[in-house]
């Protein structure tokens, strides 16, 4: 059994990495990496030789030390430390690692003095990483220690949602309308320049060069600054009452995002899930498949204004910079307390550069802003948009591009004076 | 007078410690492999917590330089890298022709010489004089993606084209220094090319060490409760964290008042040194501060 694990070091003799032949450290290296990568920490092809030159440079002896310098050159992002130190302890720490990997395959040997169930973040995918090719081999799969991690969500409604397949001819359909969307005041400008014909300021370099290129008086060339679209962020609510909609408001985001760049979207039942790098696969199936896969809660409960303040501490300064719009996709109909609600949203308002609310909700003729939810989100957002009939691409992007003038129907006040009147 | 760079972990540690920089044994680790690998170093962590201070105390530690770039949005490079003295420029055609007989080759050759070249951070980096110094690229994620994309051009050769003038390649290539507060992801090209660190808030015996070092005068009973306290509130659910920059601050404005201990008036009266957004200091006046205090005398009565 023993050869079949993989990956698999070889222990550390005692006085650490100094002792080692280099060839059975880079061994151990390129098994580390792998170990890593299926844990989720994307690490290149060029980090173990990094890995071994640092190791050499440090003349490293102390365990600590060949930690952080490991940890230098294989981690690049925050959120991977946490899979790196449990790789690291499972790969590198422990001596008796065969007794380790005993007890976490079979459920039996659970070790009864483990203090806690509560699993360590991150655990079970360093565990799946390490151990899973045994796994596979053995009849009945061990339950593990997993499920104490799934008990907290037994809540929550645990599914993958079917989505309907779209044919060819209906994305391309999507991609030439979103090419079309304008939304309003969807361009910054930024201090950079470009070449202009007429308008604009001089432009000494270039103007300097004509200059020098030919007698007699000088031409100028000119400049303007340079405009370009702001990151959009959709924040997308897909609990129960809302999941008509989500289908076709994802296939919009997913053409938005090949259209442009720069589009983070966030789904939220009763908890956020970051779905943009799902939105990244070319093929909008592909993408949307890898979206629901990565959500936990489709078609649940709402909990907006928890939800919200997760967005807002964890999200909302390493996504809204360079003048983000915020399209916030939901119902309104919050189930949690209102407490939350009302500064969160406030709080999101004043992150943003331009909050838009797109609510299906309004396609009901006589709709008011009567619950308590939409009147306290109401306030805090700069456009309120009806979205008519949510069936068709085309009805969203047309009612996305809708230019607001005046008190028109996307005016939030507006809204709220009409329920106040009734 | 630049100093060689140290030879072990163990000597980083020291040399950061002789600049009053009170720094885990990690980031000593890291610093050392950045000197020995010549690799850039990509410091990343929340606001406050000393990223940018490290790289003063390394350039005051090595005798080098300190060049620093200070990233906006929009940042190009006539204001990253270089840019021609057009008005000089202009003065000096002005005069050749009005002495009259110039050559229109050596005009131009005259012009666009080193001389009318007004250089930026990033080129007085690559073109010291005075041995290799340190570059300081301070909050790399308020710029845009082309600039970083310009930047993993330089980085990897450790040269500039003008195309009036040709390339310079640095005689031996700068210490980088690059910092981030995560405003935005950096680029995975440019993260390959570095060597990466995390620069998290300090517990509670550091954070102590630093008031100690940086606040002189400050009293032993006073650093204790103050720095716990500070602890505390960072496990408090709050939008912005106070960084070790607000300790700082919060500890001489709290010398200056004469405090030797932490008392719930003054505290509310000088919350705002510690947290900077309005809900935050909601959350936190009041009340939740004195039940903190007592938590935090009541541990250090029971010797915690």
């Amino acid at each position: 059994m023993a050869n079949e694990l993989a990956p698999r070091p070889d222990p550390l003799p005692a006085g650490g990495a100094r002792e080692l032949g280099t060839g059975k450290l880079a061994q151990n290296l390129v098994y580390f990496a792998r170990a890593l990568r299926e844990a989720g920490v994307p690490v290149g092809p060029g980090a173990v030789l990094d890995a071994l030159s640092a190791i050499e440079v440090a003349r490293i002896g102390e365990k600590r030390d060949f930690y952080a310098a490991l940890q230098s050159v294989f981690i690049k992002k925050k959120e991977h430390l946490i899979l790196f130190a449990q790789s690291f302890e499972i790969f590198w720490k422990r001596r008796g690692y065969m007794e380790q990997l005993i007890s976490m395959l079979s459920p039996q040997a659970q070790p009864k003095n483990q203090k806690k169930q509560k699993a360590e973040a991150g655990a079970s995918r360093v565990a799946d990483a390490l151990f899973k090719q045994d796994k596979r081999n053995e009849a009945p799969a061990p339950s593990l220690d997993l499920d104490a991690r799934f008990t907290m969500s037994a809540t929550e409604v645990l599914q993958h949602k079917d989505f309907a397949q779209m044919s060819a001819l209906e994305i391309a359909e999507a991609m030439r309308l979103v090419g079309k969307l304008r939304l309003p005041q969807d361009e910054v400008i930024t201090r950079r320049f470009e070449a202009s014909r007429r308008g604009g300021r001089i432009d000494p370099r270039r103007s300097f060069r004509n200059g020098l290129r030919a007698e007699g008086l000088m031409q100028l060339a000119l400049r303007r600054p340079r405009l370009r679209h702001p990151p959009i962020v959709a924040i997308c609510d897909i609990s129960g009452s809302m999941s008509e909609y989500t289908r076709i408001f994802l296939h919009f985001l997913h053409a938005l995002s090949a259209q442009r760049g720069r589009v983070h979207a966030f789904l939220f039942g009763t908890r956020l899930t970051n779905i943009t790098r799902a939105l990244r696969a070319k093929d909008v199936d592909e993408a949307l498949a890898q979206a629901s896969k990565a959500v936990p809660d489709w078609s649940g409960g709402t909990r907006i204004g928890t939800s919200l303040h997760r967005f807002n501490r964890d999200w909302s300064r390493r996504v809204l910079g360079q003048g983000a719009i915020v399209l916030l996709f939901t119902d309104g109909l919050e189930r949690d307390g209102l407490e939350l609600l009302g500064p969160e949203i406030e709080r999101l308002h004043k992150s943003a550069r331009r909050l838009i609310w797109l609510n299906p909700l309004l396609r009901f003729d006589g709709f008011t802003a009567k619950a308590s939810g939409i009147r306290t989100i109401l306030p805090h957002v700069d456009e309120f948009r009806a979205i008519h009939n949510l069936s068709s691409m085309r009805q969203l992007v047309q009612a996305l591009g809708v230019r607001p003038r005046g008190l028109g129907p996307t005016e939030p006040r507006l809204w709220l004076k009409q329920a106040d009147a009734r | 007078m630049t100093i060689d760079v140290p030879n072990s972990i163990d000597d980083t540690l020291k040399m950061l410690e002789r600049a009053h920089y009170v720094g885990e044994r990690s980031l000593a680790t890291v610093l050392f492999l950045a000197l020995k690998m010549r690799r850039p170093l990509l410091l990343e962590g929340e606001a406050g917590v000393g990223k940018t201070e490290i790289a003063k105390v390394l350039a005051s530690a090595l005798g080098r330089k300190l060049i620093r770039l200070q990233c906006y949005e929009g940042l190009d490079v006539s204001s990253a890298v270089y840019e021609w003295n057009y008005a000089a420029q202009m003065m000096a055609i002005r005069l050749a022709e009005a002495s009259g007989g110039v050559e229109r080759d050596q005009l131009e050759a005259d012009v666009f010489s080193p001389r009318y070249l007004v250089k930026r951070p990033l080129l007085q980096a690559l073109d010291s004089e005075f041995g290799a110094p340190v570059l300081l690229i301070d909050e790399l994620d308020r710029t845009d993606e082309a600039f970083e994309a310009y930047l993993l051009e330089l980085l990897s050769d450790f040269q500039v084209t003008i195309p009036e003038l040709g390339t310079i390649k640095a005689a031996s290539p700068p210490i980088v220094i690059l910092t981030s507060n995560r405003t935005r992801e950096i680029h995975d090209a440019l993260k390959r090319r570095c060597l990466y660190h995390w620069v998290d808030y300090p517990d509670a015996a550091r954070e102590m060490q630093i008031v100690r070092a940086k606040v002189p005068g400050i009293g032993e009973r006073l650093t204790e409760e103050l720095v716990r306290f500070v602890q505390a509130i960072r496990k408090e659910d709050l939008f912005k964290l106070p960084g070790v920059a607000e300790t700082l601050d919060w500890a001489s404005a709290l010398t200056e008042l004469d405090a030797v201990a932490l008392d719930p008036a003054q505290v509310s009266d000088t919350i705002g040194v510690l947290l900077k957004y309005q809900d935050d200091i909601a959350k936190i006046q009041g009340t939740r501060a004195a039940a903190l205090i007592d938590e935090v005398k009541a541990e250090l009565k029971h010797g915690k």
